[in-house]
């Protein structure tokens, strides 16, 4: 009989070895020269955030608010414009709705001639001017672009190893922070919208002298219904307050400020943040430097101001409200409260990085502490090494030598998978490690069907070598197919799962697709090499 | 050669109203899980229902009405426990909450209730309504994809009633191992439904080598009766079958004793899977096969 040329398949099988090998060293516990490193590949198979820890994160960007705000800051302008011009008016805000009233004609001429890019809506009494529905749509979208670059500059300045933040659909965005050790501190940093304000406080008014120092939780809302009523709440005024913890018991307590609603002055100016000790009480508090413009503005306001008080708030809470005692110029101003250090550092963070242009809403978060991470690396250890102990015995008493040869492809199967995954830079999960495992099992069944018919064909009376060859011929559709289907549903998994499922997804459909290769050419090519034996082989160990 | 089975004569075929019945059964079941999962009131995890589970991993032995004690006195309401106390770990549950930052709560009422205990968070998840609304449409999508593209796949390479009889076969498989799940109450949660596409997948693996048997022996025995021809090749390849099973069987057993527990239910999944996409290929492709009566002879000439 002629021989069969094995040595091609054998070469192929060394050469995508040795490649598995080569792209698998990052992942070995081994020290490789310097010099070494340059040439091969760089990063292998990263852990996914629920081996190695951290956190995933979908937000919400409300860029309806972020609409909402223009609408808003727009109306005060119109209402400057109109003080001005001293044409009567009175000026509401309706979502991203203007509502003008007062002299209706006037107001219209002053708006068709200042903004061409309202939709007015003109009533006897009133005129509605809107923001078009072009102009809200750019502003939701630029909120979601203005809101990446300001988390990714964020967790730039927190320091986490290899962020992913990436924008999703219309109005998400996906924060994957892997490896970080405080998770919940990196949420806050990233959630919070961090818009600063500088607002005086309403001394003038004598309502605020029955305000009580703090209240309550609880009474606050009681509170809010008392004094915001009509009379009791001057035209122009807002009530905010400060949040204050008492150390002993960490009850929360709230002291109401009565403020004058104008904002003199936002974080836009902000050009340095940075925390400090004040010296007296060790406390840290968060030093910032406005840019020249925010220095000249602020050098006004003091000026005009002085013995008044003048608050200063982040995202609706006072921090502080010190009495201004003189003019201060060149622009800087700190911000106290009770911070502990990280407290602190975080605020000097997110006041560098600038504010959110709209809210953001946790939508999904998921957050997997390193030592969950730890164990299940443990626990897909052992299950890996328990499932190739089983299959590899069962196949090695069952098959005899054949199921020997069947073991080493199963191995081979393996190695390549990984070498692959790491060619690839895939990610592994811990339902990717459930995908390998699956894989093992999988991998021999091909070589199961294969023996079973090579065994039909010996016992309807064919030579080992004839039985090989018409095994192999007569297995080849059935295995196609069935690893067919299983790819099929592979590719939707991919398609559909999130994160941790699509390794699942990956592991698997490579495992199957490298198991045509191990069991179609690598068996195959052992069992063509027996059959070269200068003695024809009487006897199949299968 | 050791042999599993040696020549089988097994009349499956004469078994198959049985078998049917059984089946039926046991799909329709499935199918009050689907429908119960769509009204919202099976044993929905968090990912489906929204909502938040908090692991968390203690110093030492914790007493269950501990935590619960210490999460009331915090007007935390509606949560379910789950202990694992070999590993001294507990995971708290709430559904369908709409706070997504309610973990925090969690865990302050924790430190707070169980002072002298060490506590580290093993891992949260949280769902927003939205998110997990999204997550159940997806996944039921996932499930008619894998479906029809299965269904394209074994109508391209086999005759019409042999693809009804894989796809039956394969929504019997899904469904049934639902059944499983709902009838014991276990959560149904993105895990599982990758665990029922993973089976879906496999399940036509065993479809696949009877069929390829009994379309083989059909064509070279033309005029022996169809039922017979079935008998004689499923008797034919149920060991293999049987071991192709068995090594997958083997791997997940390995996942399900020694995977941990992020990957429990997915094992379990599997096994209970394995075990009837075994059955499925037997007692419900091939009589599907046969009760399918065409007009059109059963091999292609």
């Amino acid at each position: 009989m002629k021989k069969k040329n094995v040595k091609w398949r054998f070469l192929l099988i060394l050469v995508a070895l040795m490649l598995s090998f080569v792209y698998l060293l990052p992942n070995l516990p081994l020290s490789i020269p310097e010099s070494f490193k340059k040439i091969l590949p760089e990063s292998g198979i990263n852990l996914g955030l629920d081996l190695q820890g951290g956190i995933y994160l979908i937000y919400e960007v409300e860029g309806q608010k972020a609409a909402e705000l223009t609408a808003s800051r727009l109306a005060n302008t119109l209402r400057k414009l109109l003080d001005k011009d001293s044409i009567k008016n009175t000026v509401t805000v309706k979502g991203t709705s203007i509502e003008l009233s007062g002299e209706v004609t006037k107001i219209k001429d002053a708006l068709v001639k200042n903004y061409a890019n309202l939709d007015l809506a003109i009533e006897e009494e009133k005129i509605t001017a809107s923001l078009q529905e072009r102009e809200i749509k750019w502003i939701k979208d630029n909120a979601v672009e203005q809101a990446l670059e300001t988390i990714r500059n964020r967790v730039d300045q927190f320091g986490v190893a290899e962020p992913m933040i990436t924008r999703r659909g219309e109005n998400e965005i996906i924060v994957q922070l892997p490896g970080v050790k405080d998770p919940k501190r990196a949420i806050e940093l990233i959630g919070k919208t961090a818009v600063l304000e500088f607002k005086l406080v309403d001394d003038e008014s004598t309502v605020s002298a029955e305000y009580p120092n703090a209240v309550t939780a609880a009474d606050e809302k009681q509170f809010l219904e008392k004094y915001t009523k009509e009379d009791k709440l001057p035209k122009g005024d807002i009530i905010l307050f400060e949040r204050r913890t008492a150390r002993e018991t960490g009850e929360v307590f709230k002291k109401p400020y009565l403020l004058k609603s104008e904002t003199i002055l936002s974080g836009d100016f902000i050009s340095e943040a940075r925390v400090a000790i004040d010296s007296r009480d060790n406390q840290p508090y968060v030093s910032i430097k406005l840019d020249t413009e925010g220095a000249k503005l602020f050098e006004e306001i003091t000026a005009n101001n002085v013995k008044k008080r003048l608050a200063i708030i982040l995202d609706g809470n006072v921090y502080s409200a010190p009495v201004i005692q003189e003019r201060i110029a060149g622009g800087t101003a700190q911000i106290s409260g009770t911070f502990t250090m990280d407290e602190a550092k975080d605020l000097s963070i997110v006041l560098r990085a600038g504010s959110l242009p709209a809210p953001i809403k946790i939508e999904q978060n998921v957050t997997v502490g390193p030592s969950l991470g730890r164990d299940s690396i443990e626990a897909g250890k052992r299950a890996g090494i328990a499932a190739f102990l089983l299959v590899v015995v069962f196949m090695a008493l069952y098959y005899k030598l054949s199921g020997v040869i069947a073991d080493a492809a199963m191995l081979l199967n393996i190695l390549f998978l990984l070498g692959a995954m790491a060619a690839l830079n895939a990610t592994l999960t811990m339902p990717g490690i459930a995908g390998v495992i699956l894989t093992m099992g999988m991998a021999v069944d091909t070589n199961v069907l294969m023996f079973e018919r090579i065994r039909e064909e010996l016992r309807s009376g064919k030579t080992p070598r004839a039985a090989v060859d018409a095994g192999y011929d007569k297995a080849f559709f059935t295995i196609v197919d069935s690893h067919v289907t299983t790819l099929i549903t592979s590719a939707v998994l991919f398609q559909f799962g999130t994160g941790p499922i699509k390794g699942f997804a990956v592991t698997l459909s490579i495992g199957i697709a490298i198991n045509l290769f191990t069991s179609l050419i690598g068996t195959k090519a052992v069992f063509d090499y027996m059959m070269n034996a200068k003695r024809e082989v009487k006897k199949l160990s299968i | 050669m050791i042999e599993l089975l040696k020549n089988t004569q097994i009349n499956f075929m004469g078994k198959k109203n049985i078998a049917l019945l059984l089946s039926a059964i046991v799909s329709i079941i499935g199918i009050i899980g689907i429908v119960q999962i769509a009204r919202g009131s099976a044993n929905l995890g968090i990912d489906f229902a929204g909502g938040t589970v908090v692991q968390l991993k203690f110093n030492k032995n914790v007493d269950l009405s501990q935590v619960r004690k210490a999460l009331e006195n915090d007007g935390i309401r509606n949560f379910e426990l789950q202990d694992m106390p070999t590993i001294q770990k507990v995971s708290i549950t709430i559904k369908q909450e709409e706070d997504t930052q309610y973990s925090d709560k969690v865990i302050n009422a924790l430190r707070a209730g169980l002072k002298d205990t060490d506590i580290t968070v093993d891992s949260v998840s949280t769902i927003g309504p939205k998110v997990g609304k999204q997550l159940r449409i997806d996944a039921m999508w996932a499930i008619i994809a894998a479906t029809v593209g299965i269904l394209i796949y074994v109508t391209w390479r086999f005759q019409f009633r042999f693809s009804i009889g894989a796809t039956v076969a394969t929504f019997h498989d899904v469904l049934a191992v639902l059944a499983v799940f709902y009838v014991f109450g276990r959560e149904m949660n993105l895990i599982l439904v990758t665990a029922l596409l993973t089976i879906a997948g496999y399940s036509l693996t065993d479809t696949v080598v009877v069929f390829d048997r009994i379309r083989e022996n059909l064509r070279k025995n033309i005029r022996e009766p169809v039922e017979d021809v079935i008998n004689r090749s499923i008797n034919e390849v149920l060991s293999r079958t049987i071991i192709t099973s068995l090594t997958t069987f083997l791997s997940a057993a390995a996942l399900f004793f020694f995977g941990g527990e992020v990957i429990h239910d997915f094992a379990l999944a599997m096994l209970i899977g394995i075990i009837i996409g075994t059955y499925s290929s037997i007692f419900v492709a091939s009589p599907v096969v046969l009760l399918w009566r065409g007009d059109r002879p059963l091999v292609k000439r």
